[in-house]
């Protein structure tokens, strides 16, 4: 049980932080800001290779697990890739290009 | 020190990265090294997660990774900055399914309750997740119609669908050795994912978006508590943030709560207390050249029209001319304008515009009255001053970019109907408003020739 109580409070604090740090995003910056946080989502890939590399004769929970891998890194490579193509576009009068 | 030990305080790094990563996509300026930074931290946590000791065999994951690599990648460089939308509505549905899949596969025989129960809450907003972005992404690529799709009963099937997922949920937590109740609640989810969507109308789509963006945010919330990892309680209740917030803004900008977005669609009118009089006035794009030549200050409202037509580009080469011809030009960006919270900011910038011209809704409102033309392109009704004035109107409240209080208002329209909401729009018959028909970017072409 103490395990949850650590994990809740973890929880508790990262989304409040979540609440401010993106507070403070500007409207400009909300698509990249969702595809950003579409590639952090990715992050279930980490809990996806452990659960894919368990057995060496594919059982049920490798082979599930092997397809979580699959759509984690379209998430965590396309969506970082997207992201930082876009954000390459913006620019000040000025910058140089 | 321990392998396990380098694990966790690895996963310590990489979410301190996350974290300075959306810090840093507070501005413009930054966004892009957040960004990498925010990579740099997904990086070292895979590396270090294939150091687990549990690992005994990497061919899937390579296999795993190669396939999801390629797609993502190749996704990411083709897409058109005009798709946006629906790239981010399917990722939004891989997040989920892989959430669902880790819940699923977690599952071990010596599993407790309070695992069990997390594991379900995982397959379970995972599965929401998936199906509902898939619709999303029809209704977005208009593979589905984008109407909203109602059905006699809806509310009863929906809810006899709501309590029959917890009850398959409390039997999967009790027998987790009979599978039947595992399956009934995945079946469950993605049909509720599917029937939480499908009523939901195409203008609203920014809402459901952010709101299924939030979801794969919890969902990757919910399997981190299933496999007891922090990394994905840290990275999860980030983007669960992230979208609440996003959901919250677009809801406010439409005036309208989150229920009534997503159980309602737009309600109807109810009385129309004030005639729209007038009459249209069409100008031919050679009469607005001479208009805009001699205007000092010129705002520029963008819509989903402006994505549609691909009008972008000759935008920005207005805009240019404009500025030659000494005129100052603004953008005035409402924040539902487009399918997804600043979609017209992203197609500006791809068109090279400069940042600082965008300004939101609350900067450029005050301006207004100083604004020698505003161009309203592909844009209805999030300029439809009935927000203001007609209190039978069933966008009535909702703040809108007061174009009409320019000196004179330019629209750029294919014909006379009317926007998403269904709604007639007064500006089109205001003293000072000019209707220009035609395609948006044939418009503004002709506007570009004249001027060179």
């Amino acid at each position: 049980m103490e395990v949850y109580i650590f994990l809740t409070f973890i929880l508790m604090l990262s989304v409040i932080l979540g609440f401010e740090l993106i507070h403070k995003v500007p409207a400009t910056l909300h698509t990249p800001l969702m595809s950003a946080s579409n590639a952090i989502s990715g992050i279930t890939l980490i809990g996806a290779i452990v659960l894919a590399g368990k057995t060496a004769d594919p059982q049920m929970a490798t082979l599930l697990g092997a397809a979580a891998v699959a759509f984690a890194t379209i998430n965590v490579v396309g969506g970082y890739m997207v992201t930082d193509r876009m954000l390459g576009m913006f620019k000040k009068k000025g910058d140089k290009k | 020190m321990a392998l396990s030990s380098l694990i966790g305080f690895s996963y310590v790094v990489s979410a301190a990265l996350f974290i300075i990563g959306l810090k840093m996509l507070g501005s413009p300026a930054t966004a892009r090294r957040g960004n990498t930074l925010s990579a740099i931290g997904m990086l070292i946590a895979v590396v270090v997660t294939l150091l687990d000791q549990g690992i005994v065999d990497f061919r899937y994951i390579a296999i795993a990774v190669a396939i999801g690599a390629v797609i993502g990648a190749v996704a990411a460089r083709r897409v058109a900055m005009t798709s946006m939308p629906e790239m981010v509505a399917l990722f939004n549905g891989f997040g989920g399914i892989a959430s669902l899949l880790v819940g699923w596969a977690a599952i071990a025989p010596d599993a407790g309750g309070i695992v069990l129960t997390t594991i379900f809450l995982s397959i379970l907003i995972g599965g929401v997740t998936f199906t509902g972005s898939l619709v999303a992404y029809g209704k977005l690529s208009e593979i589905m119609p984008g109407k909203p799709l109602m059905f006699k009963g809806q509310a009863v099937v929906n809810s006899a669908v709501i309590i029959a997922i917890f009850v398959a949920g409390y039997l999967f937590v009790q027998q987790p050795e009979n599978l039947s109740y595992l399956y009934a609640a995945i079946a469950l989810a993605v049909v509720f994912g599917v029937l939480v969507v499908i009523p939901i109308g195409g203008a609203d789509m920014p809402v459901v978006i952010s709101l299924l963006n939030s979801y794969s945010g919890l969902a990757a919330c919910a399997a981190g508590f299933a496999i007891n990892n922090n990394l994905l309680i840290v990275a999860g209740s980030l983007v669960g943030a992230s979208g609440i917030i996003l959901t919250n803004i677009m809801c406010k900008a439409m005036n309208r709560s989150l229920s009534n977005v997503l159980f309602s669609g737009f309600s109807k009118v109810k009385s129309m207390d004030m005639k729209i009089e007038g009459e249209v006035k069409p100008i031919t794009a050679d009469d607005a050249f001479y208009v805009l030549e001699a205007a000092s200050t010129v705002a520029i409202i963008p819509g989903y029209g402006m994505a549609v037509a691909q009008a972008q580009h000759a935008v920005k080469e207005l805009q240019e001319l404009l500025e030659e011809n000494g005129a100052e030009v603004i953008y005035g960006i409402h924040p539902v304008a487009g399918r997804m919270p600043g979609h017209m900011n992203v197609l500006l910038a791809e068109a090279d515009v400069s940042y600082d011209l965008l300004l939101e809704m609350d900067d450029i409102n005050p301006r207004m009255e100083t604004v020698d033309v505003a161009i309203v392109i592909g844009a209805n009704d999030v300029v439809n001053p009935a927000a203001r004035e007609m209190e039978g109107s069933p966008i009535y409240g909702m703040p809108v970019i007061n174009v009409d209080k320019a000196r004179t208002v330019f629209v750029l329209k294919r014909s006379m109907a009317s926007g998403f909401a269904g709604i007639d729009n007064p500006l089109f018959f205001k003293e000072n408003t000019r209707m220009v028909f035609g395609d948006a970017k044939e418009t503004l072409s002709h506007l570009i020739r004249e001027f060179s």
